[in-house]
């Protein structure tokens, strides 16, 4: 018995929440007595594969294949499907994230799995395995048991502090069998936002609403975001109304974030807006109206004129950055 | 080429969230159900352009629920779809709803499944890979735009940070989100028609579900806004430092 992780990566290097995964597995197979296995697929270097010892991981099964460079959910499942066998794993953890979304339900109807998707906890193994994830977009929580023999569970990234610890992974290989029908698929063209930190990952975020006014006063907010190292979101008239992307738009109907600072500029902060940030650690709400709805589901609040408070927010931020140099 | 597309009912977005039977039940008294937003607005209007621009020859719709789904399946018949389907069945547990689908879809070969990105009340966003999975069809999750010719499917979908477009030949199970189609709002035509338009009762397959709600929360209460001055945005830039510790 043991618990697998998969270890996603970015052209070989781990981010940091493929860490906090290996670390949520380890923590998860300590409780169960049993070791952390992590899995890798494709191209990736020894040094990187053992470094995820440093979170917890016993093993490392690497399925060096350069044909999963490409994500593709059909072979990864395949492989974690071969993964699951070898180990006689009874917890498969993957990320709730677009990857994870895709690759671990197709293995949990392949091995007649229960799963919860997006779990914001650990399992409480006192009386069967319950795990807690949000629900109703964020208005609630639900604990969730699997019955299944195999449970498979998909982390929340940001849920948990990751902590680097000592230690270096094992790396064995393993060969899985694919077949032409594992890579129908062709991926025909990437557009990155290169440099960005994505949206989904970032601890602190910047999101203007139609306070705004217009896409030409985001550069108050752009800078805002770079004095602190943010990525930027917006509300959803925003993005409809082509000011800003729409892969930073957030809410009931966009991306869900849980960072740890939000700060709100120019958005009411209607219920379908909170859907997607209401997980977030702390929110500054800024917005000219003292009624603004949004204020009920802050930690700071300043009333006043985005065009006028963001710049002082921006070169107050800038000079305590200097200070902590 | 048939389409089937898959409708989940959810509570409206403004819903007030309470429970009832000691937190173990989502309370359903007073709310107002809807067509998942995922699934109306991009999922079932694309399939819907696709059979009005003459590349797919049917559109099904289908949905896992008793008969309080009716009226919402009702609804997504009255913005277009040939037909629908209900399984009879009731649950909370993805792998078994999926499982229901993937039972009928077996029987009619559906070339494209289309269902959304996410349904809104359990936020799960797993239940079309685990559909692929089982159909074992080629799955392509968060979709923002969807082209057939003749035998292959065109999909831009969402990456960490940005959007790949990909190329299938189908069978294809496709999740969709924003950016597919634009929402509609059905008509008089369309709600008349929709009342003649079959609407299929099918038996559960036997399958036992693997996981449950054992109970809800309700997440604690914001203990108080605290204002700060916008004059004094030192201030806090130093709450952020030393009392929320997230700069
Ligand atoms: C089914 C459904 C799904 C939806 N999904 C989403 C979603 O995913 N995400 C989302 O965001 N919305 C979503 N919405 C829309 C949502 O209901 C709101 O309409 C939207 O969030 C409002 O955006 P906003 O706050 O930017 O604009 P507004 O509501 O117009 O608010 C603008 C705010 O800016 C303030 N303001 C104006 N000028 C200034 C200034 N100079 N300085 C500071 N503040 C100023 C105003 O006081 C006001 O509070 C959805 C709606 C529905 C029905
Ligand atoms: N009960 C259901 N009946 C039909 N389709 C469903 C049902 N539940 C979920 N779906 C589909 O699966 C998608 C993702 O749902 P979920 O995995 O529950 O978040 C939804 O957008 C629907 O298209």
């Amino acid at each position: 018995m043991s618990v697998i992780v998969l270890a996603e990566h970015t052209q070989g290097s781990f981010r940091k929440k493929t860490f906090e995964a290996v670390q949520y597995a380890a923590a998860i197979a300590k409780n169960l007595n049993t070791a952390v296995t992590a899995v890798a697929l494709g191209s990736v270097a020894d040094g990187e594969l053992q470094a995820l010892g440093q979170y917890g991981a016993t093993k490392v099964l690497h399925v060096a294949d350069a044909k999963l460079d490409n994500f593709n959910s059909r072979a990864y499942s395949k492989a974690l499907m071969a993964a699951v066998q070898k180990e006689d794993a009874k917890v498969v953890i993957a990320l709730h994230d677009v990857s994870g979304k895709a690759v671990a339900p197709r293995l949990a109807a392949n091995l007649n799995a229960g799963m919860v998707a997006g779990a914001v906890g650990y399992p409480d193994l006192s009386n069967g395995f319950v795990i807690k994830k949000a629900v109703f977009s964020g208005k609630a929580f639900a604990f969730v048991d699997i019955s299944s023999d195999i449970k498979v569970v998909t982390l929340m990234p940001n849920t948990f502090a990751v902590t680097k610890g000592e230690g270096a992974a094992s790396i064995e290989k393993l060969d899985v069998a694919f077949d032409e029908k594992d890579f129908g698929i062709t991926v025909k063209e990437v557009n990155k936002v290169t440099g960005a930190v994505p949206l989904t990952e970032a601890e602190l975020v910047v999101s203007g609403g139609r306070g705004m006014k217009g896409p030409e006063n985001w550069h108050v907010l752009e800078d805002l975001a770079s004095a602190l190292g943010a990525a930027l979101a917006c509300s959803r008239p925003v993005a409809d109304s082509h000011w800003r992307p729409h892969h930073e738009h957030v809410g009931q109907t966009g991306g869900t974030i849980r960072p740890n600072l939000y700060i709100a500029v120019g958005i009411s902060g209607a219920i379908q807006h909170l859907a997607g940030v209401n997980g977030s650690k702390t929110i500054v709400v800024i917005n000219k109206d003292p009624e603004a709805p949004f204020f009920k589901a802050a930690d700071y609040g300043i009333v006043g004129d985005a065009m006028e408070v963001i710049p002082r927010l921006t070169e107050a931020v800038k000079k305590f950055k200097e200070g902590h140099n | 080429m048939k389409i089937l597309v898959c409708i989940s009912q959810v509570p409206d977005t403004t819903t007030k969230i309470a429970f009832a039977d000691n937190n173990t039940h989502f309370n359903t008294q007073g709310v107002q159900f809807i067509i998942n937003p995922y699934d109306e607005w991009y999922a079932l209007v694309r399939a819907l352009e696709l059979k009005e621009a003459g590349v797919a020859t049917a559109v099904n719709l289908v949905t896992v629920g008793k008969a309080d789904a009716e009226p919402v399946i009702r609804k997504a018949l009255a913005l277009g779809g040939d037909e629908a389907i209900r399984i009879d069945t009731d649950s909370s547990d993805p792998y078994l709803v999926a499982a229901q689908i993937a039972a009928y879809a077996k029987t009619e070969n559906y070339d494209l499944v289309l269902c959304g990105k996410e349904s809104i009340d359990y936020n799960n966003g797993v239940t079309g890979a685990m559909l692929a999975g089982m159909l074992d069809m080629n799955y392509i999750g968060f979709a923002t735009k969807l082209d057939i010719d003749g035998n292959t499917a065109t999909v831009k979908r969402e990456i960490e940070g940005g959007e790949e477009t990909d190329v299938c030949a189908l069978p294809l199970v496709v999740s969709c989100q924003k950016g597919m189609s634009e929402a509609r709002i059905p008509n008089m035509r369309g709600i008349m028609a929709a009342r003649t338009k079959p609407l299929k009762v099918v038996a559960a397959a036997d399958v036992k579900p693997v996981s449950n709600i054992v109970s809800y929360e309700l997440p604690p209460a914001k203990t108080g806004v605290k204002m700060v001055s916008p004059e004094n945005m030192d201030e806090l830039v130093s709450m952020l430092h030393n009392e929320a510790k997230v700069i």
